[in-house]
This record gives C-alpha cells, structure tokens and sequence, in this order.
C-alpha cells in the first residue's frame, strides 16, 4: 500500500516539480529549503517595488519632462537632505534584509547531531556514495544513453537527470553529507533540498538536510569540472526510515556477498568471447568518455590506447594504471570502483581492440596478484 | 623616430589633415587620439570575435543533446569568450575612451606617458594573438573557464596553459601601464584651474579605476605565475597533496575579479554621468556625492571578493562578513542611480542615441544591480550560485551595462572624433534592435537559471528546453545588431552631416571648446578653467 502511494507520488513529481519550477526557484522538501525560497521571494519583492519607484520615476520625467513638450529645465544640482534621505533609507532596507539572511544562514550551516553520514566524492565524471554507519558504497554514473546524447534515439523524460545507482536516504531524519573529491573541484547540488557545497580535492565540506516528504530528487554537478561537467547528475530518493533500513541492509548484504563471490571466482577462468565482451561494456562506460570509443583519444588532452607500448606490452604497467590511476593527470584508480573480472576483462579489451592484437588474455586472478592487499 | 619628427613637419603645414600616413603613422604613433582610436577599433574587433564564440555556444544550446561542438571545445568556446570579452573587449574599450577624451577633458595636451601609451596598445594584439593560437593547439586551449580554478586548470589542463598565461600576463602589463599613464596624466596635466573636484566625472571615475587596476592586475599576474609553476614546475600552491589549498586559488583570484569587476563598471558612470545631463539640459545632480559614492564602490570593492566562493565551504562568521559588505555596496551604487534620475528629474530631454543608450543603460544596470543584491544573501546564493541566474546577472551589467556606456560614448563622441555627425535613423535602428533583443537573450536567463540550469554545460535537461531556445534567438538578433553599429561608425568616419564645435545642446566640458573634427594636437597652451 505504501509502496504504492510512493511510486504514484515519485511518478507525479518530476511533473509537479517541473511546473513547479519552470520560471522560478523551486521552494523544495525541506524546512531550510522553503525558508531559502520565502527569503527569494521577499527580496525579490523589495527589489521589485524599490524598481517600480526609481523606474517610475525616470519614466514620469521621460514623458513630462521632455524638451518637445517644451518643458524649460530647473537649475537644481543638489539637496543635502534628498541625498542624506535616500543613502539612509536604502541602508534600513538592507538591515531588514540581513536579519533574516543571518537566521537562515546559521541554521544551514548547523551540521551537528545527524542521525545519518554519507561520505559524497565527486570525481571526473561521477559522484561516489559511502554510508559512514554501514559497509555500503558506490558509483552513481549517469544513466542516459549516448545515443541519446548524439540525438539518435528520443530523449528521455528525464534526460541528463538520471543515474544507474541513486542515493537513497531516509526522510525524517537529518542526513550530514561530507563531500570531497577526487581531482578537480566539483559541486554537489540538489535544489530541492537547498544544498549546494563545493567537492573540493583534500578537503571536506560539511552539509545537511532532513526531507520530509518521500521522493526522487534530482540535481546536477554545479562547479566546471572538465569535460564532461554537464554529465555528472545527482539523484537521490528519500525512503521512510524502515523501507530505507531494509534497503541498505539488502544492499550492505549483497556488496558482502560480491566481495565473497569474487574472491570465489579468483580460480575461475573466462573465455576470451566473456573477457571481450565484458570488456568492452565496462571501456564504454568507464573508459570511452576520455578515451574515445575506438581508443585514441584526444590528442594533447587524453593519450591514445591504439598501438602503444603499455597496451601492447608491458601488461603489469597496464593492470597497474587502470587499478591505481595516475597521479597528476586525469587517469583515475577505478581498483574501488571496478572488480577484479571487470577489470582484467578492460584491459583485455583495450589489448585486443582496435587492431592492438596482442592475443593476452588476462584474468581476474592476474589483476589480483597486482593488488597490494 | 623619423616618424616623430615627420609628424611635427606635417603638423606644420596643416593643422587639420596631421599625422604620417602609411602603417607607421599608427605603428610609431605617440599621439593620444591615434591610440585611442587603435584601442576602440581593437575592442570593437574583440567584441565581434567574443560575440562569434559566444553564438557558437548559444547555437550548441539551442536544442539539447549535442549538434554542433563537442563538450571539450565547448568549454573553450566559453573560457576564450570570458576572456576576450572582458580583456579584449571592455577594458580597452575604457582605455581607448580614457586616450581620446582625458587629456581633451583636462585641457592636457596629450597623455602624460606618450611612447608607453603606445607600447602599451602594441601589445595587446600579440596578447590575444598568442590566446587565439592556442586554440588551434594539439589538445585545444584553454577550456577551464576565464576564471581558471585549479586544479582544474592546472594538472588537467591541455598543454596550451603556458600560452593562456602568457597572454594574461601580457594583457596585465598592458592595462597597468595604461593606468599609470591615466594617473600620471590626470595628476600633473590638468590645465590651470582645473582642480580635483571640478574634473568631469569620467576623469573622476577613470581616475579611480587606474588605481583600481594598478592594485589588482599584480594580483592577477600572482595567480597566473602559480598556476604556471604548479603545472610545470612542480610547486604545489594549488595542489592539497603538496600541502597547498584550491580554494587559496579562488581567494587569490576574486581577490582581483572583484575589483575587476567595477574596473569594468566606474568608467560607465563617468560616461552616462556626462550624457544625462547634456540631454536634460540640466547640471548633474550631486556632483561631490559621485564622487564619493565611485571611491567608497572603490573601497568596498577590496572586501567582498568571497560572495563569488559561498559554496567553497567558508565559517559562517567569514560568510556573514563578505554578505553583510555586499549588500553595502548597493547604497553608493543607490545613490548614483538616485543621482541620474535626479538629474533628469525637471529637465529639458531630448533622446538622441547617446541619451538613449545612457537611459538603456541605467535601467538594465540597475536590474543587473537588483540580482546582485539577491545573490548577495549567502543562503539563497547556494540555489543562484553557478546557475544561468548568475550568467543573467553579469551579462546585464556588464552587456546592458558596460558595454551599452560605451556605445553610448561612441555615439555622444563621434562627431567629435570624425567631424561627421553619425546618422541618426540608423544609430536608433541599432539601438531599439540592440535594446529588444539584449532583453530577449538575457532576461529569461534569470528564470532558466532559477529553474535550475547549471552554467557551462554544453546539453541540458528537457524542461530547460523552451527558454533556451529563446534566448539563443536573441543572442543571435543581439549580434546581428552590432553590424548595425559597424554600418554607422564606418559612415560617420567617411562622411556626413559636419559637425560644430558642439553638436549637443546640452555638453558641457573642455572636449567642445576644440573644433570637430578635434586636430591632431590640442591644447598645446592650456586652457584657463575658471
């Protein structure tokens, strides 16, 4: 029953907040949130009526003052009172406009006594998600089509605002996330809940919320962070608490499970059709957006994988790169995000596609042997 | 050196039709009006090839998915168009108005530092030559924004980063030397008479700027020099790994954005500061408040560079702070707006294109200033912050803003730079065109951007579709428009009505005692100021 209600109202909001929304800020789920609007919308109030008066004004003299209606001009250049008039004035707006801009502004920044942290890493081009009170974590990739992207097929409704693996918090609770990155500075941003609070590399920033209302939010990468800045959604569903603790124990139960499962496979070989296969799933989706899909790159920016002497020889330094990336350039360590088999069947891939040919094949006992652990 | 001494034979023999011809008259010139003219058509150039980039990023953002560009020279698009406009386009837009019209307006015979002046223009084409380059690099240019955050601009950045920094360097140099010759000048040519407080309020407000630049383009120079040694040399200022700090980056660099941002601005005041009351007919209402109001703008300008880092993560005390002296800047620009409305308050107006692009002006700067209010309240900044809202801001105070002042000039000063007067229906086609569809392309970005669009992304989600649309028909009416303003400017230099001494009822100021076209040298015995 509750279930139901929840997947009509999920289904029902990207409408509603899009309608919502179109022409103005939207006045999201959260106490904090509907305050940052209310606060929106006095000021954009004051703004509009100090407007209408300095407008008014300037048109009044436009039409009644114009020299084609014969109007001879005064003489007047200054009027100590007027001036004192309108510097204090306009100083008194402004106090009435901080205090409650201050209010707000402690209570957003008060993350003490969370019932729930998330650990939240960007990176180029994806948000990472470690629950600090459980053993869960994972990659949250967007979820549109290429093919999409380059107008082959129809747009989705939920274009560029979708992910394989949303965040899933609990409602009702106040949820802390600390947010860092991983490379460059990127900024985690959902409207609905308010938040926007930069990934900056080597530090960590602190932000709250507390959802009331069950839902999919959805909010985009707002800091330029290379390339693919525009492909970095966020979406994050807010669960009741016990729907929400049934997920993350399923989901800390299957990331034990696959970890075990992994360990099991290490004896087990794959066939080179698997390995091929597998592999150029995972190069599309994790490797292809620097890369390119056929392997070379961009020159000057990303290296090419075609004929070159890591792909077609030296297989330690080739496992070694995708496991632990490489400092200082763009090249990440995907040993966190992918496994073992995913792994050793990329780099198969890489040194089998686009006429690389060496015939290697690597397995998911290779890439462990390098693994420091 | 030949052509020093040529100019002064020729002069001899004729007042009027001056200077060498050729290339060396302009390449060798020490002249104030030959180098303003070279810095105004240089800006004009810029403006044309900014505007380009700019209709290659609204043509991608027509439509959502991608079309035209990839992402990564999308992201060049929009860095190299921040740059040119803002150090190829505006800046020496100002600085070839202050070459012109300074030393006219102070009884000054030419600028004070005539062979820097005219280093200072030469190196500016190489400036953005060096810049356009990179872009044709293996790797592409720079792609990380015109304002270079690290590390994004630093360890994964292309290769053509060297010659981004270069070229910023070189633009630096360039505009500090122009200000230390506007200050010079200001402060030891003025004509006998002239004091401080009777300086027209363009002098005033360049006056400021200068030290404005000369304050922050060091600064400027500092972050480019770290980002080059971070990325090359191996030092880790930027880098948290080696101990440094990115968001120190964004400190050094708002540090200098922010006053950069009024050194974009305080010459636009001086400029409608001297158009609305030349057509209300009427002095200029609160003279020594303007004053006052550009230097405490000035002042204030120095401490709130963090309203642009909110997000960073900065204690609430240091938000609180920068928010409080933010909202603070809104009470002197206040009073000048209040100023021009009271000048025109019981005048006697006539709206010829100067007025018009002046009136234009105060009312789109002052909604640009209304949403610089709004992002001034750090809460609600964290939903503006990086969205289209912020794109909206900027470009109206800085397109309907800075650049409409210096159309404005361009219109209120040519009969005086060429001795034509310009044609008037075509120069009110080209405002009314310029006046509808900047609004077209700029205000619904305020409403994409509270809908929440992030900026600088080449594709979008659906619901973004409609406005975007929009508003890239607009951008690309806006740029058309601008060959409107190419067509006059090349008609009134070729011919036309002439022009009087004083073609504007209403002008006052030294610049209209001289003959129009003015002659290559004026005022070689100052004038008395009484």
């Amino acid at each position: 029953m509750r279930t139901r209600l929840i997947a009509a109202l999920t289904a029902a909001m990207p409408f509603a907040a899009s309608a919502q929304s179109q022409l103005n800020l939207t006045q999201g789920v959260t106490e904090i949130s509907n305050r940052v609007y209310d606060l929106h919308m006095t000021i954009l109030y004051i703004c509009i009526v100090i407007g209408i008066v300095v407008f008014g004004a300037m048109f009044w003299s436009m039409i009644a003052h114009r020299k084609s209606r014969g109007h001879k001009p005064a003489t007047f250049h200054e009027n100590v009172k007027v001036e004192i008039l309108w510097t204090v004035i306009p100083f008194l707006i402004l106090i009435g406009m901080a205090i409650p801009a201050t209010s707000t502004l402690i209570a957003m920044e008060d993350t003490s006594e969370s019932d729930v942290t998330v650990l939240v890493t960007g990176s180029q081009w994806k948000w990472h998600y470690r629950y600090f009170e459980h053993d869960v974590e994972y990659f949250s990739l967007l979820a549109t089509r290429p093919d999409q992207i380059n107008n082959k097929l129809p747009k989705g409704t939920n274009y560029l605002l979708e992910v394989d693996r949303p965040l899933v918090i609990p409602t009702g609770k106040k949820v802390r996330f600390l947010i860092t990155s991983d490379d460059v500075i990127h900024s985690w941003w959902v409207p609905d809940f308010a938040v926007k609070k930069d990934a900056n590399p080597g530090f960590i920033n602190e932000a709250w919320t507390k959802v009331d209302e069950p839902g999919i939010y959805r909010g985009q990468c707002a800091e330029l962070c290379g390339k693919d800045h525009g492909y970095m959604p966020i979406v994050v569903i807010a669960k009741e608490p016990a729907e929400y603790e049934a997920w993350i124990t399923a989901q800390e139960t299957a990331q034990r499970e696959a970890k075990e499962e992994e360990q099991r496979l290490l004896a087990m070989s794959m066939s080179e059709a698997e390995l091929m296969e597998l592999g150029e799933r995972v190069y599309l989706g994790n490797c292809a957006a620097c890369h390119q899909p056929n392997g070379q790159g961009i020159p000057g920016v990303f290296p090419s994988l075609v004929g070159t002497e890591m792909v077609t020889n030296d297989i330690n330094g080739h496992i070694d790169i995708v496991l632990y990336g490489k400092q200082g350039t763009s090249m990440q360590a995907f040993g966190n995000m992918l496994t073992l088999r995913e792994i050793a069947a990329v780099v198969t891939y890489e040194r089998n596609a686009w006429g690389n040919n060496t015939g290697e094949l690597i397995q998911a006992a290779d890439v462990n042997a390098r693994t420091k652990n | 050196m030949s052509s020093a001494a040529g100019t002064m034979d020729h002069h001899d023999h004729d007042h009027h039709h001056h200077a060498p011809s050729g290339i060396t008259r302009w390449l060798f010139t020490t002249n104030h009006k030959d180098i303003g003219s070279m810095y105004l058509w240089f800006s004009f150039i810029m403006f044309l090839l900014g505007g380009s980039m700019a209709l290659v990023i609204r043509a991608e953002l027509f439509q959502p998915g991608l079309q035209l560009v990839d992402p990564h020279f999308f992201n060049q698009m929009t860095t190299v168009h921040g740059l040119i406009m803002v150090f190829g386009a505006v800046m020496p837009a100002f600085t070839g108005l202050a070459n012109w019209m300074v030393p006219m307006m102070i009884g000054a015979p030419d600028m004070a530092l005539p062979r820097m002046n005219n280093w200072s223009f030469w190196i500016l084409p190489f400036a953005f030559a060096i810049l356009l380059a990179s872009l044709f690099m293996e790797g592409g240019g720079p792609a990380f924004g015109w304002t270079f955050y690290a590390p994004l601009s630093t360890t994964y950045s292309s290769d053509s980063t060297a010659l981004f920094v270069f070229s910023v360097h070189i633009m630096g140099i360039s505009s500090i030397m122009g200000a230390i010759n506007v200050i010079v000048t200001i402060m030891n040519m003025r004509a006998p008479g002239m004091t401080y407080m009777k300086m027209p309020l363009f002098v005033w407000t360049w006056f400021i700027t200068a030290f404005l630049l000369i304050a922050v383009m060091p600064v400027l120079a500092g972050a480019v020099t770290m980002v080059l040694t971070d990325k090359y040399f191996g030092t880790s200022f930027f880098d948290a790994a080696g101990g440094g700090d990115p968001v120190m980056f964004q400190h050094i660099f708002w540090f200098f954005g922010h006053p950069e941002v009024y050194i974009m601005i305080l010459p636009s005041f001086g400029i409608v500061s001297a158009i609305i009351p030349a057509f209300s007919r009427k002095p200029l209402f609160g003279y020594a408040s303007m004053v006052y109001a550009t230097a405490a703008i000035a002042g204030l300008s120095f401490l709130v560079w963090a309203h642009h880092m909110f997000t960073t993560g900065m204690p609430v005390a240091a938000a609180l702070f920068f928010m409080y002296c933010t909202m603070l800047i809104s009470v002197p620009t206040g009073v000048k707006v209040f100023n021009w409305v009271a000048t025109m308050w019981r005048g006697s107006i006539s709206f010829e294109t100067p007025m018009l692009f002046a009136l234009a002006f105060v009312i789109l700067f002052t909604i640009g200033g209304f949403s610089g209010l709004m992002l001034a309240i750090t809460p609600v900044d964290f939903q503006y912050h990086d969205t289209y809202f912020v794109v909206a801001h900027f470009h109206y105070v800085l397109v309907s803003g800075a650049i409409f002042s210096i159309m404005a000039a361009a219109y209120y000063w040519l009969p005086k730079w060429t001795g034509h007067m310009y044609n008037e229906t075509l120069a009110k086609w080209h405002f009314w065109c310029s006046l509808i569809s900047v609004n077209v392309l700029f205000f619904p970005m305020h409403f994409v951007g509270l809908a929440g669009m992030p900026r600088r992304i080449p594709d979008y989600a659906l619901q973004f579709a409609d406005i975007n649309q929009i508003v890239s028909i607009g951008a690309f009416a806006f740029g058309l428009s601008q060959l409107i303003f190419l067509a006059v400017v090349v008609k009134c230099v070729r011919g036309g009505e002439k022009a009087p001494a004083k073609p504007w009822e209403g002008a006052t100021g030294l610049e209209w005692t001289v003959p129009s076209p003015a002659p290559y040298h004026t005022f070689d015995t100052p004038p008395e100021v009484k």
